[in-house]
């Protein structure tokens, strides 16, 4: 016998209010130097970046999540009871259950919401808006809380040239609701596996913990390689973002890749032919490259800084590991 | 399909507008990184556009072995051909 049908959700969907927190520890570039025989200038050649944020022992993966949590709610103008799911984008919970979503959840104080982690790496935010717009139109939820947060700091080898003066810590959340407009766009997304060993742990935790010398693994990537994937057929996936989503670049107010090296944001905005009016996310210069929480954060820093408007029709696309990507247009909140 | 001569003149644009380094230094003799302080994420940008101005492709492993500008063009000559 066939089920009855299935009560549709909502028509559209939109981003209803945007949080973010920043761990309190600032880090030049001086303090990174000297363990990779580097300088500031070389830093900031190379990646655009001049300082990160390390986390604290205090401002844990779930901290730093329940704070930018709580200004995305406030934001939204919702109360916490009506938030019925929450979607946490990372890949330093260090616990491989429970999922960090469900703590969260519960020292938000939520009605016992769904509640589960995507692995998504730096794409992860994006992936995560996307299922939560799913969900929200299919009517599995009605406000979906999603959070993209990183200590990458736990995992990074900062006498490696290639990664210590790329990665930081931070959060950054969004609330998806119901919208009588369409606030968020189709979502383009997809992965390619045989570039898998591009960006990576380097070990897994079994080897690591049986090794002579038992020590936290590190993050390890190809630059080079990376650095072609990422301006290069990114940019085509922006286009073809833009294209699902039935606007031109010309109809764009606002740019924001995931930060993962300034070069490659320019490099994209050049592919893409991006219009002087397009206002572009380079968060990365004072957060570095935070991976599930870039986007958030780099979108909350245009906000700040009044070069996002709400109501901008903004262009998120996110990629990284896996490698894995996924963009959306939204309207910013 | 381009000569030597022309391939020289469009790789030096390529490099001028993507390294800022002025097209009348893009010589034969000078090495990308050495003389004309190109790095390396610049050096992919240059060889996708090469790859594209040129119809031809430069796989990532061949990329290091074009230390000077002389060596690009040859390349691209005899991948040309």
């Amino acid at each position: 016998m066939s089920l009855p049908p299935t009560p549709a959700g909502a028509q559209h969907t939109a981003i209803l209010g945007l949080g973010a927190y920043r761990p309190s520890q600032v880090v030049p570039n001086s303090e990174i130097v000297e363990a990779i025989d580097s300088s500031d200038e070389w830093i900031q050649q190379r990646s655009g970046i001049k300082q990160r944020r390390f986390a604290t022992p205090e401002e844990s993966v779930q901290m730093m999540s329940v704070a930018a949590a709580r200004t995305a709610v406030e934001r939204a103008g919702l109360e916490m009871a009506q938030i019925d799911g929450v979607i946490v984008a990372t890949v330093t919970h260090f616990m491989q259950t429970p999922a960090v979503a469900t703590l969260i959840a519960h020292e938000l104080g939520l009605d016992r919401p769904a509640a589960f982690d995507v692995s998504a790496a730096c794409a992860g935010f994006c992936h995560g808006v996307a299922l939560a717009s799913d969900m929200v139109k299919a009517g599995s939820a009605k406000h979906v809380l999603v959070i993209g947060v990183e200590r990458l700091s736990d995992i990074l080898d900062l006498t490696d040239r290639g990664t210590a003066f790329i990665f930081g810590d931070g959060a950054g959340a969004v609330v998806v609701g119901p919208s009588d407009e369409p606030g968020i766009g189709p979502v383009v997304w997809g992965s390619d596996g045989e570039q898998s060993d591009l960006i990576r742990q380097r070990e897994d935790w079994r080897d690591a913990i049986a090794s002579e010398n038992p020590r936290m693994p590190h993050l390890t990537m190809q630059g080079n390689a990376v650095f072609r994937w990422a301006a290069f057929e990114m940019a085509k996936i922006a286009h073809e973002t833009l294209d699902r989503t039935g606007i031109s670049v010309d109809d764009l107010d606002v740019f924001v890749p995931h930060q993962a090296n300034m070069r490659i944001i320019d490099a994209m905005a050049r592919s893409m032919k991006l219009p002087e009016h397009v206002a572009i996310a380079r968060d990365i210069a004072e957060q570095g490259n935070t991976s599930a929480a870039s986007i958030p954060l780099a979108l909350d820093r245009l906000v700040e800084d009044g070069e996002a408007k709400s109501g901008d029709t903004a262009l998120l696309i996110a990629f990284g590991a896996g490698l894995a990507y996924a963009a959306q247009v939204v309207t910013v909140p | 399909m381009a000569n030597q001569t022309e391939i020289l003149n469009d790789l030096a644009t390529i490099v001028e507008d993507i390294a800022g380094v002025d097209a009348a230094d893009v010589q034969l003799d000078k090495e990308f990184i050495g003389d004309l302080d190109v790095d390396s994420l610049s050096m992919v940008e240059i060889v996708v556009a090469a790859e594209e101005k040129f119809g031809v492709r430069i796989p990532d492993d061949e990329v290091k072995n074009l230390k000077t500008v002389g060596d690009a063009v040859n390349y691209i000559d005899q991948a040309q051909g």
